[in-house]
C-alpha cells in the first residue's frame, strides 16, 4: 500500500456564478520515502493540492487516504489530530510566530501533546542541533537571517517526527545560496527516509527530488 | 510549552492593546467597588446613628380604655387591665429570633400623680436603658442612682419652682431631685422620671407597664420583621414601627442602591463591550497565526482555550486592579458624597473575591463569540493571508 493514495480528486471554487476548477480528476500514489516536487504555473492547482494533502481543504470530489486512513471522512477534530501526528508543514515566508522564541516556535506542535516540558525541550533542542541552530533557541525569529528562519520552520515541522513533510515554496524567500543549502538539507532528510511533498516554482529544486509532478489548469499533465 | 505560555506570550507582545483591555474592565470594577463601598458606608452610618434617632418600635397594650398620648402617638390604657403589659414581657422581647438586631428595650409605667396641688405625669423607667435610648438628653445635675431620686422635665421644674437637689413628695414618699432635663421640646419636658419599681409601688401597680420602647436596626431584614416577631411573643400587645427619619434615610439608601446597580450594570456592559471589540480585532489580526496553529494540528477547542486563557488573565488583572483602585476612589469619594467623615477603607475579602470573579466572568463572557469565531476560521482562508 502507498503512504498517500489520491483518487479522482476534484476541487471546484464557486464565486457567484463563476466556477473555477482548481483540480480536475487528479490521481496519484506517493510511496514512503519519496521526495515529490509539484510544479506548474501560477493557478495550476499546486497549492490547492498541497492543502488538500495537508487535511486543510475539503475536496469537492474524490478521496485522499494517508496510511489507509480516508482523511476527509474523519470528524474535524480528528482531522486536526491527524495533521498533528502525520504532517509537518513548511509554509511560504517561514510563518514563525513572532512573539515566541525560536525554541518555543519549534515546541509549538508539542504544546498540545501530553509531553512534559522537559521532554519537549529535549526534542526541540535535538532538532535545532540537527538544523545547525544550536545556541539560538532563546532568540526571537526576527533576530535570525532568512536561512536560519527557514531552518526553524523546518525544525518546527519535524519536531514531532511526522511521516510526511509538506513544503510550500521553501526557497521562495531565500537567496540562491541559502536556497541550495535548504534543498541539500531536504535531500539529506529524504535520504534518512523522510517522505517529502514540495511545491516549487524553481526548476533547480527539482533535481533534488525523486519524482516531479506537473500540473496545468488543475490537471496532472506529467510525472517524471 | 503549553497553551498558557502561548496566551501569556501573546498578551506580553500586545502590551498597548492589553492595557486598554484591562483598563476597560478596571474602570467597570472600580465603579462597582466604589458604589458598593459608598452604599455600605451609608448603611453602616445609619446603623451607627440609630441611637440618635431613639426608639423605632413601640409596644403598647391592646386595650384602649384610657387614651393617653406619648410622643404624638396614641398609647394604650394605663388603668389596671387584664391585658396590661408586665415586667415579664421585657425578657420575651429580648429572646426573639432576630434579637441581635435589638439594641435597647426600655419599659415604662406612666401614671398621674398630684404634687403640690398640680397633676403631673409620673414615668417609671429603667434609667440605664432610658439613657441609651435618649442620647440627646442633657441633664443638669445627675441621673438618678437610687429609688429615692427622680429626674424632672424642664417644664415640670419650672411649674413646681424646683431645682437640682430639692426634695419632692410623691405618693407620700420624699424623693430627691438628682437632676433636671434641659429643654427637649418633647413630652419629656412635662414628665417626672423615677425608678420603675418605685413608680410601680407608688401607683400601686406592681409589675405593670404602660408601654415598652424598643430600639432596633436590621440591615438585611425590614423593621417589619422585628415588629412581627415581637407581636408573636406578645399577642396581648400592639406593636408599632415608628416611621421617622430612619425610614426616610433607608428609603433614600434604597434608591441609591438601585441607582448604583444601574450604573454598575451600564459601566460593566461598556467594559464587556471593550473586551469584545478588542478580542474580535485581535482574532482578526491573528488570522494567519490561527491558520498556522490549525495547520500544525491544534483543535478548535485549543484555539478557544488560548483565547479564554487570555480573557481570564485580562479579567484577573482587571479585577485585582479594579478592586484596589475602587478602594482608593471610595476612600476619597465617600466623605464627599455621603458627608460621613473618617469613613476609612472597607476591606472585605468576600467583596474582593466577588469582584475579581465578576471581572473574570465578564472577560470570558465577552470573549465567547470572538473565541468561537476564531475556532471556526477556515485554516485555508487563514493561510491565504500568508
Amino acid at each position: 500500500m502507498s503512504l498517500i493514495e489520491i483518487k479522482k480528486l476534484g476541487k471546484t471554487y464557486e464565486s457567484g456564478e463563476e466556477r473555477v476548477f482548481a483540480l480536475v480528476d487528479v490521481g496519484l500514489n506517493i510511496e514512503r520515502g519519496e521526495f515529490i516536487s509539484v510544479m506548474g504555473p501560477s493557478g495550476s492547482g499546486k497549492s490547492t493540492l498541497l492543502t488538500i494533502l495537508g487535511g486543510l481543504n475539503h475536496p469537492t470530489k474524490g478521496e485522499v487516504a494517508v496510511d489507509e486512513i480516508p482523511i476527509y471522512k474523519l470528524p474535524l477534530e480528528k482531522l486536526a489530530d491527524f495533521r498533528r501526528e502525520y504532517l509537518g508543514f513548511i509554509f511560504q515566508s517561514f510563518q514563525l510566530i513572532s512573539y515566541l522564541t525560536v525554541i518555543e516556535n519549534v515546541m509549538l506542535p508539542l504544546a498540545i501533546t501530553e509531553k512534559s516540558n522537559r521532554e519537549q525541550l529535549k526534542m526541540a533542542e535535538e532538532i535545532l542541533e540537527k538544523m545547525e541552530l544550536k545556541g539560538k533557541g532563546r532568540r526571537l525569529p526576527d533576530q535570525l537571517s532568512g536561512g536560519e528562519q527557514e531552518r526553524v520552520a523546518i525544525a518546527r515541522a519535524l519536531v514531532n517526527s511526522p511521516p510526511i513533510l509538506l513544503a510550500d515554496e521553501p526557497t521562495g524567500n531565500l537567496d540562491s545560496k541559502t536556497g541550495k543549502e535548504i534543498m541539500e538539507l531536504f535531500k539529506s532528510l529524504n535520504q534518512e527516509g523522510q517522505t517529502i511533498v514540495m511545491v516549487t516554482h524553481n526548476p533547480e529544486n527539482v533535481a533534488y527530488s525523486s519524482r516531479t509532478i506537473q500540473l496545468r489548469d488543475g490537471k496532472l499533465v506529467k510525472t517524471t | 510549552m503549553n497553551l498558557r505560555d502561548i496566551s501569556i506570550n501573546n498578551l506580553r507582545r500586545r502590551k498597548g492593546k492589553v492595557f486598554f483591555l484591562i483598563l476597560g474592565l478596571t474602570i467597570g470594577i472600580t465603579t462597582v467597588v466604589t458604589l458598593i463601598s459608598i452604599t455600605r458606608m451609608m448603611n453602616e452610618d445609619i446603623s451607627n446613628k440609630l441611637d440618635e434617632f431613639g426608639a423605632n418600635i413601640l409596644v403598647v397594650p391592646r386595650s384602649n380604655d384610657l387614651s393617653l398620648s406619648y410622643g404624638g402617638l396614641n398609647i394604650g390604657g394605663v388603668s389596671v387591665d387584664t391585658q396590661m403589659l408586665k415586667d415579664s414581657d421585657v425578657p420575651k422581647i429580648r429572646q426573639i429570633e432576630v434579637r441581635e438586631n435589638i439594641s435597647t428595650v426600655s419599659p415604662k409605667l406612666i401614671g398621674v400623680v398630684e404634687i403640690e396641688g398640680k397633676k403631673i405625669l409620673l414615668t417609671g423607667v429603667l434609667f440605664q436603658e432610658e439613657i441609651r435610648l435618649k442620647k440627646w438628653w442633657k441633664i443638669h445635675g445627675d441621673i438618678p442612682k437610687s429609688r429615692d431620686e427622680v429626674l424632672l422635665g424642664n417644664e415640670v421644674a419650672v411649674r413646681l419652682f424646683k431645682s437640682t437637689h430639692d426634695y419632692l413628695t410623691i405618693s407620700g414618699k420624699t424623693v430627691r431631685i438628682s437632676g433636671i432635663l434641659d429643654e427637649t421640646g418633647s413630652q419629656d419636658d412635662f414628665l417626672i422620671f423615677g425608678d420603675l419599681t418605685f413608680v410601680q409601688e407608688g401607683l400601686k401597680k406592681p409589675g405593670a407597664l404602660s408601654l415598652i420602647e424598643v430600639s432596633a436596626f436590621c440591615i438585611s431584614c425590614p423593621i417589619e420583621e422585628i415588629v412581627s416577631q415581637i407581636s408573636k411573643v406578645l399577642p396581648h400587645a400592639k406593636v408599632t414601627a415608628i416611621k421617622q427619619t430612619l425610614q426616610t434615610k433607608m428609603e433614600a439608601l434604597g434608591h441609591f442602591k438601585k441607582f448604583s446597580l444601574g450604573i454598575s450594570i451600564i459601566v460593566l456592559l461598556i467594559g464587556g463591550l471593550i473586551v469584545f471589540t478588542n478580542m474580535m480585532a485581535s482574532v482578526n489580526e491573528r488570522k494567519r497565526e490561527i491558520g498556522i496553529f490549525r495547520a500544525i494540528g491544534f483543535r478548535k477547542s485549543h484555539i478557544i482555550r488560548i483565547i479564554f486563557l487570555e480573557a481570564f488573565v485580562v479579567g484577573l488583572i482587571g479585577g485585582v486592579t479594579g478592586y484596589l483602585l475602587g478602594l482608593g476612589v471610595s476612600y476619597i469619594l465617600c466623605p464627599i458624597i455621603t458627608g460621613i467623615k473618617g469613613g476609612g477603607i472597607l476591606i472585605d475579602p468576600a467583596l474582593a473575591v466577588g469582584v475579581v470573579f465578576l471581572s473574570v466572568t465578564m472577560g470570558i463572557l465577552s470573549s465567547i463569540y470572538p473565541a468561537i469565531h476564531a475556532s471556526k476560521m477556515d485554516p485555508t482562508t487563514a493561510l491565504r493571508a500568508l
